[in-house]
């Protein structure tokens, strides 16, 4: 079932946020159940809820978090998600109270608590939908992590409000709380939030410790990762604390250390398999909802729906132009009017408020159907009409974009920037957000990394954005080879044509010019395209287009585990990242030599056997671009620079791996190269 | 080269308000023990700044001279207190209420700090070994880096800044080094102003000309 919703909405555009599509599917299939048989539809209970389909979702939340800017927002995103969901909570439920009380609308028998209750559900809000339309239209970063921290924090948040309130709601009537239970209330609040969090990090470290370990049994690191946050959320529900938390806390711990001491392939696959859960969980969820949509079960009253709807946005208005009031106090950079205004409309509900308003036990609810129409009244309207609008709305309210490209410059600047930011603090003596992050790498590298980590070698987010870079180029790099081999591999003969009478002797002069003079291995920027394809124009954009969109295609599945919303590749200036080589004594067929030792390069990555050789990496860009610079010229031989590159980038190869099948046209262009690789050694 | 007058009347320069100044005059005496200048050896009294990678290059940044407003070149023996704040004022953070040209003219002030902590020779270019430096810093705290990977890592920024500055070179072309303008383009977009800023040196007004 869930599959088949998935086929469906994969295949629509990505105009309309994901819930939209999984709701429809999930009307849908409702519709087919009511109208097939009617025996009740699959219905859910607290169990597969709590158990089963809510943790994956609250684990891929919490393991894609980006942390960097998390942490530098911290304060405003916690005052935000905390407070922001009390208000909402409290106000919702009092002012409906209020309208309750008026006896036209025969609603009289729904007392304060049930009301309070009802607030806090429906205040749960699912931005998730929210997100994905902010990432597409790079919004600027503050603003995308207010957002996603308060998807992060409010879940947890409000399933402990309503957890109080249904204990408070089970105790006796209404008159009989006293201010003790209040006050009781509320520390209970405070405890459990803190004491998951707690748990959660134990827990992190505790997974962090043991993947160090299992270096030889790689096969079940994921299990181990999957299975501790899982532990988590089971140990700290157990001990009547908040779950959610814990695993979002196990989750943000676990990751960075487990990151650095699990295998390539383990990492690829908790990635992925993190997606997957989070996305049945969530179509499943939104089936249910849509099941229940279609069915008898409703009640429906005018005015508490409609009163609903009316106090959920005027609420949720006040508490961001509240809070936000406050916060901007204290920020360097405060949030704007323009991006206050997004976050209030990004109010979405979803499928938090469904499940909880479908859990509500009947017995103590005798008007329980009123609520989940109305509740389901609330997800449709934001999630329609809200969800859908908000991208137009960023665009015309003209949000500040973020505009972060992954360069090394800018790696570099940044980092540059952190450390003397720190020092200038040092200097004035003064204590700060970068001192208090300074202190904690520090204690984290001393203590934490020793203890956690497998082989304890600090890698540098330089280093590790370089050879992320160059493995994308290489990636590039053979993904030319494989589209010219490809589209060549019809007619054999025009190959052999196309290869020998595309060079003409200027070409080959220029080229072999510039290969002598730029002795230095240098890296070049330069245009990309097909380089089989000199001459026709035409020909030549249609290779490049078809190259531009299998790039996205790659780069976006790179960039899966990303939750950063930069990232897009710079498709209008079309720039790659390639390299030179070392000169190499070119011939008429250079080029298609230099092909061919371009796939025993990657050959290489894929094959895992390193060459102790410097070879000719793709040259002929050269001869179209023509460009080379001379920085410093080298004289020393460069096997020895490109054997030490080769061995620091062992450990990478591994990240070839995964897209290995990809590549496995490969495989039929082995034999032969394997051929033309003898007499290019010889040729040295 | 670029030259700078002795005292450019900044708009964001020089505004730190009284406290501030407080709180920085006592850190100025403490680091000085109570003399009217600072030497490049009382910064040993900041135990922090030991573990910081680029210690160097930022200490050397407070007594460089173009930094100071004081010459395009060379380097200061002693600052004393006014040349400190000068330095300081290049962490201010910029303040929503100004308009366009002062804010645009605050990151260029911002810039040029940064541009001079990479060209340590002055002569108005970012060339090659600058950048490796300034790379080898910055990877120094590491001891699983190779140089070999820090010489890699300069030589591709090196070509990224080359590509954004110049687009595409003739086989003949050389590239210099980065100048200034080429270092603003390099920047263009990025928001410098978000970034480089000392929390506490925030707010107002009180405008500090000597």
């Amino acid at each position: 079932m869930a599959k088949k919703g998935f086929h469906l909405y994969h295949r629509l555009p990505g105009l309309v946020p994901e819930s939209c599509l999984l709701i429809i599917v999930g009307v849908l299939v409702g519709c087919i159940i009511f109208g097939t048989d009617h025996k009740s539809p699959p219905v859910m209970d607290t169990n597969i809820y709590f158990l089963y389909l809510l943790p994956p979702i609250i684990l891929e939340g919490g393991y894609f978090m980006p942390t960097r800017p998390f942490f530098e927002n911290f304060g405003s995103i916690l005052w935000w998600a905390g407070l922001g969901a009390l208000i909402n909570a409290f106000g919702i439920g009092l002012s409906l109270y209020f309208i309750c009380q008026i006896k036209a609308f025969g609603l009289s028998d729904v007392n304060l608590l049930q009301n309070l209750l009802f607030g806090s559900l429906i205040s749960s809000v699912d931005p998730v939908a929210v997100l994905a339309v902010f990432e597409e239209a790079r919004v600027n970063e503050p603003l995308y992590m207010m957002i996603f921290g308060e998807a992060l924090l409010n879940d947890g948040i409000t399933v402990v409000l309503y957890n109080i309130l249904i204990a408070f709601t089970k105790m006796h009537k209404f008159e009989h709380i006293e201010p003790v239970d209040i006050l009781a209330g509320c520390a209970r609040f405070i405890i459990v939030g803190l004491g998951g969090v707690f748990f959660g990090i134990i827990f992190g470290f505790i997974s962090a410790f043991i993947t160090r370990f299992t270096q030889n049994i790689s096969a079940i690191e994921p299990l181990i990762v999957f299975m501790f946050s899982y532990l988590s959320y089971l140990v700290a529900e157990t001990l009547y604390l908040s779950g959610i938390l814990a695993i979002t806390a196990c989750a943000v711990t676990m990751k960075k250390y487990v990151e650095e001491n699990v295998s390539q392939t383990s990492y690829t696959t908790i990635k992925y398999f993190m997606k997957m859960l989070s996305s049945v969980s969530e179509t499943l969820i939104f089936i249910f909802m849509g099941v229940s949509t279609v069915g008898k079960n409703h009640e429906w009253n005018w005015a508490f729906v409609c009163f609903t709807l009316v106090f959920c946005q005027i609420w949720r208005a006040i508490s961001v132009f509240a809070l936000f009031y406050v916060s901007n106090q204290f920020r360097t950079f405060p949030f704007s009017i323009k991006d206050q205004c997004i976050i209030f409309y990004s109010g979405v509900r979803g499928a938090g408020s469904f499940s909880l308003a479908f859990l509500l036990p009947l017995a103590l609810f005798p008007r329980k159907k009123m609520f989940v129409t109305a509740t389901l009244v609330i997800i449709y309207f934001t999630v329609f009409i809200q969800g859908v609008t908000v991208g137009p709305l960023v665009r015309y309210l003209d949000v500040k974009k973020t505009n972060k490209k992954e360069s090394i410059n800018e790696e570099l600047h940044i980092r540059l920037m952190d450390h003397l930011k720190a020092g200038i603090e040092d200097v004035c003596g003064q204590w700060s957000h970068y001192q208090v992050r300074d202190k904690f790498k520090k204690f984290d590298h001393r203590y934490l990394r020793k203890i956690l980590i497998r082989s304890n070698q600090p890698k540098s987010s330089i280093v590790s954005l370089y050879k992320k870079l160059e493995m994308k180029q290489a990636i590039e790099m053979v993904e030319t080879g494989m589209l010219s081999s490809t589209s060549f591999s019809m007619p054999p003969q025009t190959q052999r044509i196309q290869g020998t009478t595309r060079l003409s002797p200027e070409d080959v002069a220029s080229m072999r010019d510039i290969l002598t003079r730029n002795l230095y291995r240098v890296r070049q920027r330069t245009l990309s395209y097909n380089k089989y394809n000199l001459k026709p124009q035409s020909s030549e954009k249609q290779a490049k287009e078809i190259l531009i969109r299998r790039q996205n295609t790659l780069r976006e599945s790179m960039r899966k585990g990303h939750s950063l919303p930069w990232g897009k590749p710079a498709g209008t200036k079309n720039i790659r990242y390639l390299s030179f080589p070392y000169s190499a004594p070119q011939s008429a067929s250079a080029r298609r030599d230099a092909r061919l030792a371009e796939f025993t390069v990657h050959l290489k990555f894929i094959g895992g056997q390193p060459f102790s050789f410097g070879y000719p990496r793709n040259t002929s860009q050269e001869e179209r671009t023509g460009r080379a610079r001379r920085l410093a010229s080298r004289p020393k031989p460069l096997f020895h620079a490109l054997d030490e590159d080769y061995e620091s980038e062992e450990e990478s190869e591994e990240e070839v791996s995964p897209l290995a099948s990809r590549w496995s046209g490969e495989h039929r262009n082995r034999r032969e190269h394997h051929k033309s690789h003898g007499p290019l050694l010889q040729r040295k | 080269m670029e030259r700078h007058p002795a005292f450019k009347p900044c708009i964001c320069l020089f505004q730190v308000s009284s406290d501030q100044i407080e709180q920085l005059h006592r850190r100025f005496k403490q680091l000085s023990g109570e003399q009217p200048t600072i030497r490049k050896e009382n910064f040993n009294k900041v135990p922090d700044l030991e573990l910081n990678p680029i210690r160097s290059k930022i200490i050397h940044a407070f007594f460089d001279n173009r930094n100071l407003r004081k010459g395009p070149s060379g380097v200061a023996d002693e600052i004393n207190f006014e040349d400190f704040l000068t330095i300081m004022s290049y962490f201010r953070p910029i303040d929503i209420s100004m308009d366009e040209e002062q804010v645009e003219l605050c990151r260029k002030e911002k810039l040029r700090f940064l541009f001079h902590m990479y060209d340590s020779d002055s002569d108005g270019r970012i060339t090659l070994e600058e950048y490796r430096n300034v790379v080898e810093e910055l990877l120094s705290g590491n001891p699983h880096i190779e140089k070999e990977s820090a010489r890699s890592i300069a030589d591709g920024a090196m070509m990224e800044a080359a590509s954004i500055c110049v687009g595409q070179m003739e086989p003949d072309q050389v590239y210099e080094g980065i100048t200034f303008e080429d270092f603003l383009k390099i920047w263009q977009g990025i928001d410098i102003e978000t970034k480089m800023h000392v929390r506490f040196l925030n707010m107002e007004t009180m405008a500090l000309c000597h």
